[in-house]
């Protein structure tokens, strides 16, 4: 790939329809179990909805069934489209696993370059134009100085940016994050976090995206979805859904939730010393 | 992004990049060209070396003097040209094809199941060719009529037989997963592998011509014999060509690359498909030739990087310049004899790729 030697122009913003994304009775069985039951789900246009809920909640089932990569009952509408299929669905919505598998060897502008699949003919090249959209978004991400290093020799925050990449050259207007800062050190988390939250307002995507850590869950997504067992227990602001009650009968967490100027603050509580056997 | 930059700053992109990378950059560059030089130095060898030594300055010559619309004098007498023409050209085009062949099913194989040990005989191609090969050893002699040898027919029926029957027992129709497939291609292999074994243990009067089979050679290589398989190798590695953008979707994972918009099962129930059509084709032809979709996809891999798009064509070339040349060694070595060309590739092969392996592990 070759280096940038000019800042590449900026990209075209992504043309959004106002239309809403929504889910209707999804539902999805893995192995037997339902591992989602029957959720409801509307996200406007330009928003951030975040994906929370314990350990085997189905939260990334849940990403996987609005990508439409698992089979499920009910019904998804992308950005206005009504179960998009294939090459249609990926032109609208994109998504970023939480554990994406890296091929071994392949370079950063390779593995970004995946993300035009969906804008090319099944026996089409890349070209130059995919390529200058590479460069771009690499660029964008400030990711450009390792275009030709192989992926697997990047750190977690510099992946994570790799990915996200691979994510926006799809130039979907939908955007699905499986726990984007999972595995990252608090300030790369807010990179990612604020990097997100930047694209979400300069392209006016619509995020949707699981979090495990509840405080970045409460300053970030415009709105929240708990899950508990597939199914939603509570949605609203952060304010709403984020409350001890909620966090102690679906958490089994014991914590105190403050208010602070910056947003909430989750704080276990434990048993006072001596109060111990 | 607390280091971001304004988009107007502009970066050292002149600057001197570290120098790991600008060497793979510099290989991956000249790859193409290392490999087609290699390509061309193998077929003039394998048609100037022989009992009949011809210089190479008229071989490259006669090759012109081939091409349409152009003539030369090669200066070659009557029987040299016989010898280059209708000995040694076709066991090099044989030799071409069936190595181009395998090292591209290889790829395909090593693409669509996610699996660096993938090879053409995964699915079970190996043992039903050597079966049916087996079979009509045994019951022919007699039905050899010049073109359509019974054995490479045989060997192609049971090369395809078998991958059907590891298709229906892996389940691939129900969405099975890859390893079901790969457990079923080591089930069918087996138990097609045991019923072989018993017939020739059978019949012992045909062991060494069954064994001789089963190394591979391409001794008997004819001009009939490249006609064809040219159309099988073309439709199938055409195939795997025209698909290898896909090899490197799928290489992210069936989900991820469901997500990028790819029909997964399809791409992979096509590809597997070409790759196992020509492998039979080639297997039938020249036997089971081991060794050669490993080593020269992982060797083109360990100098050009992950990507199919350089892999595929990469493969083929190398893999018709391997199989030239280690024929070539076959056939010299210990000269009248010839060894089986399938020994060669392992003895050779192996030894090389461990090399590569080891000097090129930092990286690959």
């Amino acid at each position: 790939m070759t280096a940038v030697a000019a800042p590449p122009p900026a990209l075209p913003a992504v043309p959004i329809g106002a239309a809403p994304t929504t889910a209707a009775g999804i539902s999805v069985d893995l192995g037997g179990r339902r591992v989602v039951d029957a959720v409801d789900l509307s996200v406007p246009s330009g928003q951030w909805l975040g994906v929370i809920g314990p350990n085997g909640a189905g939260k990334s089932t849940l990403l996987k069934a609005l990508a439409g990569v698992v089979a499920h009952l009910g019904t998804v509408t992308i950005a206005g489209a009504t179960e998009p299929r294939g090459r249609a669905r990926a032109r609208l919505v994109a998504m970023v696993a939480q554990d994406p598998v890296i091929p071994p060897g392949i370079t950063v502008a390779d593995y970004v370059q995946l993300g035009r699949t969906p804008h090319l003919g099944r026996l089409q090249r890349a070209g130059a134009g995919d390529r200058q959209r590479v460069a771009a978004a690499l660029h964008d991400l400030d990711a450009d100085q390792f275009a030709d290093r192989p992926l697997d020799t990047l750190s977690g925050g510099e992946r994570q940016r790799v990915f996200i990449a691979r994510a926006l050259v799809q130039d979907t207007p939908v955007l699905l994050l499986d726990e984007p800062t999972s595995a990252l050190d608090i300030g790369h988390q807010l990179e990612v976090m604020e990097l997100v939250d930047r694209l979400r307002r300069e392209r006016g995507l619509t995020v949707i995206s699981t979090l495990h850590d509840l405080t970045l869950a409460s300053r970030y997504p415009d709105r929240l979805i708990m899950l508990v067992e597939g199914r939603v227990v509570a949605e609203g602001t952060a304010v709403d859904v984020l409350t001890d009650d909620h966090l102690a009968r679906f958490y089994r967490a014991e914590v105190t939730v403050l208010c602070t100027a910056d947003g909430l603050a989750i704080v276990p509580r434990r048993p006072a010393r001596g109060a111990q056997p | 992004m607390t280091t971001r930059l304004s988009s107007g700053v502009t970066r050292g992109a002149g600057a001197p990049r570290p120098g790991p990378i600008d060497r793979r950059e510099r290989w991956r560059r000249a790859a193409p060209i290392v490999v087609g030089l290699v390509l061309a130095a193998s077929i003039v060898a394998g048609l100037m070396v022989g009992p009949v030594r011809l210089s190479p300055w008229s071989v490259i010559k006669e090759l012109i003097d081939a091409l349409p619309g152009l003539s030369l004098d090669s200066g070659l007498s009557e029987r040299q040209h016989d010898i280059l023409w209708s000995l040694r050209a076709p066991r090099v085009a044989v030799g071409v094809l069936v190595g181009a062949m395998l090292a591209v099913s290889g790829a395909a194989y090593q693409g669509a199941f996610r699996n660096p040990l993938a090879d053409p005989y995964l699915l079970g191609v190996a043992a039903g060719a050597g079966l049916g090969a087996t079979l009509a050893i045994v019951a022919r002699a007699s039905l050899d009529r010049g073109v359509l040898s019974p054995v490479p027919l045989a060997a192609f029926a049971g090369a395809l037989g078998a991958v059907a029957l590891t298709y229906l027992a892996g389940g691939a129709g129900r969405g099975g997963s890859t390893t079901s497939l790969v457990l079923a291609g080591v089930a069918i292999s087996s138990f097609l592998t045991a019923v072989q074994t018993y017939i020739q243990q059978q019949n012992s009067e045909v062991l060494r011509e069954v064994y001789t089979w089963i190394l591979g050679r391409l001794t008997t290589a004819r001009w009939s014999d490249a006609a064809l398989l040219s159309p099988y190798i073309v439709v199938s590695a055409g195939t795997i060509f025209a698909l290898r953008r896909s090899l490197d979707v799928l290489a992210v994972g069936d989900e991820e690359a469901a997500s990028l918009g790819i029909d997964v099962a399809r791409t992979r129930l096509v590809i597997i498909a070409a790759a196992s059509l020509g492998t039979a084709a080639a297997v039938a032809v020249s036997g089971l030739i081991a060794f050669v979709g490993i080593i020269v996809p992982h060797g083109i891999r360990l100098f050009v990087g992950g990507s199919y798009q350089r892999i595929v064509p990469l493969s083929m070339a190398l893999g018709g310049a391997f199989l030239v040349a280690t024929d070539l060694a076959a056939r010299t070595i210990d000269a009248p004899a010839e060894l089986p060309i399938g020994v060669i590739t392992a003895f050779v092969g192996a030894p090389v790729f461990v090399v590569l392996l080891r000097h090129r592990r930092t990286w690959a």
